[in-house]
């Protein structure tokens, strides 16, 4: 934002509006730009209104949750969140935790390496695997499924979170790849030379000299990667069943409960939400170079 | 040959460089193979199976039926609906998300109070997990008795409507718009955050009006960003699958069944493998005629943007 390219002559010398002038337009300026942050808050709360309601509701009971006109006003309760984790919410909790960080952990463990060969001395090959990355985002994974089914059933990994634990990996990894790779590049060339110098191994170079100054997007790289995979739904639901079932999946339970389990609905779709909702916030400014692989700052 | 090979050791310039790019491509291997083998490998398999007629209700049953199962691709009449909603999806979600993402960035490209906050708000839904997403929209807002739409739509007699089963692919496109927007409103906001302010500022000086900056100036500079949003955003939305198994099941009948969805229901309620597989290869053909030129174009912005951001 800042690096705002070279002033383009007469841009910056431009000749300033006489000062009475300047007072006036500037008191119908100040109205217009307030009109205009009112309407700005007024659409984000409309478009956000759908969640709202959504939590809104969550701490309804079920009378006060499907009513006809919709309820605004009522005594807010517990009592949904309870239900939802004494209807064994919690096993698939632990299967979203489990496939999604050590996913991550995987995608990073893999990723890295690969980003850094991929960041220093762009040549032909280089364009090549980046290419061969990003190509495999566009394979539908409808294409994939039917083999990874039966070939997951032949070896008894149905229903197995470690199966859900590769594809994920698979799934994050050209994303991954991409957004380290834009990160990578921003370090200065000399540093990496100078540790190369001194005799520092690959290892070395990518740990104790280039971690820390990419901490902060390996951290971005690392929450894009979460969301994805907590968020995963196809393959969830076709190589999983009783045992490893992930939080998407729970909700499965609900697609029939019209009118019936609003609330407790509600409940469920928060706690699934809450903890990517964090992390998205927290990530915000990151969320963009990671979905588009490291292109976009 | 070890006693003519001289005292110190020297390779030739060749095999030092060779053995240099060795270790400097070695780093990327692992990353490679794993992807070869979690993603290539199976496609293999899946063309494999796409030659026999093999449904795991009858195991006894499996053979060789070479290109029979395409010959049935072509001439399912669902298959070709399915492909159409597929269209119909992407480009509604994606071209809708794009106005209205770029929309948003314009209002949210300018310094005013609890700007952060509104920018929170706004990314909110895309986070919101994208089953829960669809749950919402179907149950709470479009529902026909308890829904908000309908209650909000009552004064103009559209209260009972039931949007989910009488336009199924409005409501999943709906829920989607909802969901993409916010990806589509960040990607234009850090194109219009590397706009520079003195062009900007030289327009204004210039007198040139809000709307004539906007297409003369602002759109051409978005242009690259949009672009890349297009092609990313069609590269997600066209695998859908979570809203449209939550919010109509394909249905009513197979109305708003697109690939992904048709697909795992002859593979997973009709077991069908052969036939499935086949539908598989034809959808990555598809994908890649399509994709072809969006490809390059896809590698070209990204790498544009990437540089251009240096």
């Amino acid at each position: 934002m800042t690096t705002a390219a070279p002033a383009r002559p007469g841009a910056a010398s431009a000749p300033r509006r006489p000062s009475r002038s300047t007072a006036r337009s500037r008191r119908g300026h100040n109205a217009r730009a307030s009109a205009l942050t009112v309407l700005t808050w007024a659409i984000g709360i409309v478009f956000v209104s759908p969640a709202l309601w959504l939590v809104l509701t969550a701490f309804k009971q079920e009378s006060d949750a499907a009513t006809s006109p919709p309820t605004l006003f009522f005594q807010p309760t517990l009592d949904r969140f309870r239900a939802v984790l004494d209807a064994g919410f919690l096993p698939y909790l632990g299967n979203s935790v489990i496939a999604t960080i050590v996913s991550t952990a995987l995608v990073l463990v893999l990723g890295v390496p690969a980003a850094y060969a991929l960041s220093i001395r762009p040549v032909k090959r280089t364009q090549d695997a980046l290419f061969f990355f990003i190509s495999t985002k566009m394979l539908p994974v409808v294409a994939v499924v039917v083999p990874l089914y039966v070939a997951a059933a032949e070896i008894a990994m149905l229903d197995n979170v470690w199966t859900l634990v590769v594809l994920y990996t698979a799934m994050n990894l050209p994303i991954a790849v991409w957004m380290l790779r834009s990160f990578f590049l921003e370090v200065p060339k000399g540093v990496i030379e100078a540790a190369r110098m001194e005799g520092a191994g690959l290892a070395r170079v990518l740990w104790s000299v280039m971690l820390p100054i990419m901490a902060p997007g390996v951290a971005a790289t690392a929450l894009i990667c979460m969301i994805f995979s907590w968020n995963e739904f196809f393959f969830a639901v076709n190589l999983t069943a009783a045992q490893a079932a992930t939080v998407p999946v729970f909700m499965v339970g609900f697609i029939t409960s019209e009118g019936l389990f609003l609330a407790q609905l509600s409940a469920a779709a928060t706690l699934a939400s809450l903890p990517i909702v964090i992390v998205g916030w927290i990530a915000q400014r990151q969320l963009v170079r990671g979905l588009s692989m490291g292109a976009v700052k | 040959m070890s006693a003519a090979a001289p005292p110190v050791r020297r390779r030739s310039p060749k095999a030092v460089e060779r053995a240099e790019g060795w270790s400097r491509r070695a780093p990327l291997l692992p990353a490679l193979a794993f992807m070869l083998v979690v993603t290539q490998l199976p496609f293999l398999f899946t063309v494999y199976y796409s030659l026999q007629s093999w449904n795991l209700l009858r195991p006894d049953s499996r053979s060789f039926v070479w290109l029979a199962n395409y010959a049935a691709v072509f001439t399912d009449a669902q298959f070709l609906t399915a492909a159409l909603n597929t269209v119909l999806v992407t480009a509604s979600c994606v071209l809708v998300a794009m106005v209205l993402g770029i929309a948003l960035a314009m209002l949210l490209d300018r310094r005013f109070l609890g700007r952060g906050v509104v920018r929170t708000l706004l990314i909110t839904p895309f986070l919101i997990l994208p089953v829960a997403t669809a749950l919402l929209w179907k149950n709470i807002m479009f529902d026909p008795v308890f829904g908000l739409i309908g209650f909000l739509l009552t004064p103009f007699g559209l209260g009972d409507l039931d949007w989910v089963s009488q336009y199924p692919v409005v409501s999943v496109v709906t829920a989607l718009v909802w969901q993409w927007t916010p990806f589509m409103m960040l990607l234009v906001l850090a194109g219009l955050q590397s706009q520079g302010r003195d062009v900007i500022e030289a327009g204004q000086v210039d007198g040139a009006g809000r709307w004539q900056m906007f297409v003369s100036v602002t759109l051409p500079h978005l242009r690259r960003y949009i672009e890349l949003g297009v092609l990313l955003g069609s590269i997600y939305v066209v695998n859908t699958f979570d809203t449209i198994y939550m919010m109509t099941q394909g249905g009513p009948g197979t109305a708003s069944a697109n690939l992904p969805f048709y697909i795992y229901q002859r593979t997973f309620l009709g077991f069908d493998i052969g036939q499935s597989a086949a539908m598989g290869v034809v959808v990555v053909v598809g994908t890649i005629i399509v994709a072809m030129l969006a490809l390059r174009l896809i590698f070209r912005s990204f790498m544009s943007v990437q540089e251009g951001n240096q």
